[in-house]
């Protein structure tokens, strides 16, 4: 008899998703966030070199137009705060192609939200309490702030913001990851992806939330340089038990910067022999009308949930996952 | 030979690092929500049974290696060399003794037992997971003694020691298992 129609996660699964999401909506819905749905079809998406995008060719005759599945409703998100929505979030799918495996599903669900004149401290703060909201019961532990330069020298002893090959280099062979020498050679930006996520994330949020924030300038992505020192960003990442469960940022509302930074992107995807994409325009012109003061974050719900149930695999707690989809 | 991409790495495959036939454990993909996606790979080296960790970027890729099991019949030892044969084809292999290895304290004449061939060259032996083996060397039995408990050291015909319950003789075939080197019965000839 062939199983392959039955769900990979159990009926008890399926019933702490529906409960999450509710919880969620309560809890938005208590400080007056409002809901929204934006395209999971787009003519535009992220030009971030690390993402690589699903298309869709779209019929209406006598047009046929590639349409892209979103890799995260931010563009269309901070329309919407443009045009003055006020506080938003959403629960929606992302798509990410080629990304398979214990914790990553190409079809997963997000949620994201934006508070108007929050600051990331502000937004930490509200990330703690529906983190706790969630878990609560589940003997989670006080949450911890750390900054991404101590915590990096926690557990490396290396300075993340000074990139110096010599001392990198030294710790990649005396900590057995001497593989990161030929594979990264003198790409800071790589030397850190590679040393967090191997030597230092797996010990983040032992049986609690940890937040690391002031990411490195060369790992800013979409999120704002800081004030007082240019170079860290408004950057903060979640982690629980060495899962990495979301991303947030004090957001860049200068379009002319976001500008540059898409044309960098594009430059590497050049470089890269990358699908090319063309910048969001529309993003950018509501820049320029005027996004409001905030700070967002996106979580991976299905991630939130593997934590929730102390599953091992996200296929665990998906109905089907993509070869079964 | 193929030539095998990071998301192709699967338990089993055969690829060759640093110039070694190695055997593909374990793959977990690795990326941060922002950066460079990663494989961490576990792999066995099949040449010195060590099993180590690899990362690799995605996309990297490596080359496969030519390595099959083949089911031979053990023939023998020469002294210096093991030989072994293909019963379908009557095609003959040779190797040497560091290549067998532990093995080689389990094979009998006409055994079959799997041989590993890497570029039609023997790189390991496995014995059967069972071999029936006579005793050519033991203490004494006890008279009645028919408990199990105890037990003292047998030599086997191959040159194997095991230990075997007290009630054994020599000249006995025995049973045993070649994973774990004990003895499992006695066997009627």
């Amino acid at each position: 008899m062939f199983q392959d129609w039955r769900p990979t996660c159990s009926l008890d699964l399926l019933r702490l998703r529906a409960q999450t999401l509710s919880r969620i909506r309560q809890f938005f819905s208590e400080r007056s966030v409002m809901e929204v749905e934006t395209p999971l079809l787009s003519h535009s998406c992220g030009t971030d070199p690390q993402l690589a995008f699903f298309t869709s060719e779209y019929c209406f005759s006598p047009e046929r137009q590639t349409l892209f599945l979103q890799t995260s409703p931010e563009f269309a998100m901070k329309r919407l705060l443009a045009a003055g929505t006020g506080s938003i979030y959403q629960i929606g799918k992302a798509f990410r192609n080629g990304e398979s495996g214990r914790f990553h599903n190409p079809e997963f669900t997000l949620l994201e939200w934006y508070r108007v004149g929050f600051t990331l401290p502000q937004l930490m703060d509200e990330i703690t309490d529906l983190i706790e909201a969630l878990f609560v019961g589940k003997g989670l532990q006080e949450t911890q702030r750390i900054s991404y330069q101590d915590v990096f020298f926690l557990y490396t002893g290396l300075n993340s913001l000074e990139f110096s090959y010599q001392s990198y280099c030294a710790y990649a062979i005396e900590s057995g990851l001497s593989e990161a020498i030929s594979l990264c050679e003198h790409d800071h930006a790589l030397w850190l992806d590679m040393l967090f996520s191997h030597k230092v994330q797996l010990n983040l949020g032992d049986n609690s939330l940890c937040l690391v924030y002031g990411y490195p300038a060369c790992q800013s992505s979409l999120a704002r340089i800081n004030e007082h020192c240019d170079q860290i960003t408004d950057r903060v990442e979640l982690f629980m038990n060495g899962v990495e469960l979301g991303n947030g940022y004090y957001e860049l509302t200068d379009a002319k910067e976001q500008s540059m930074r898409f044309d960098t992107e594009l430059a590497i995807r050049q470089e890269n022999n990358l699908p090319i994409m063309v910048k969001d325009q529309r993003l950018i012109d509501a820049l320029a009308a005027g996004l409001p003061e905030c700070s967002g974050i996106a979580i991976g719900l299905d991630r939130l949930l593997m934590l929730l149930s102390g599953s091992k695999s996200i296929e665990d707690v998906l109905a089907f996952p993509i070869y079964r989809a | 030979m193929a030539i095998y991409s990071t998301n192709e790495f699967k338990a089993g495959l055969k690829i060759m690092l640093d110039n070694d036939p190695c055997a593909i454990i374990e793959n977990e993909f690795v990326k941060p929500g922002k950066g460079q996606a990663f494989s961490r790979v576990k792999i066995r080296n099949l040449k010195t049974g060590r099993v180590i960790e690899r990362t690799f970027k995605s996309g990297e890729s490596l080359e496969g290696a030519d390595v099959v099991d083949v089911e031979m019949q053990y023939l023998y030892n020469d002294g210096q060399f093991r030989h072994f044969m293909v019963p379908d084809t009557f095609e003959q292999y040779q190797t040497e003794e560091k290549v067998v290895g532990d093995s080689g304290k389990w094979l009998k004449d006409q055994d079959t037992c799997t041989v590993t061939l890497w570029n039609d060259a023997p790189l390991a032996i496995s014995p059967p997971n069972f071999v029936d083996l006579s005793i050519t060397e033991t203490d004494p039995g006890v008279r009645g003694d028919t408990s199990g408990g105890g037990g003292k050291p047998a030599v086997l015909e191959t040159g194997a020691v095991v230990r075997v319950p007290l009630f054994v003789q020599i000249g006995e075939l025995i049973r045993v298992d070649t994973r774990t080197g004990e003895y499992v019965s006695r066997v009627k000839e």
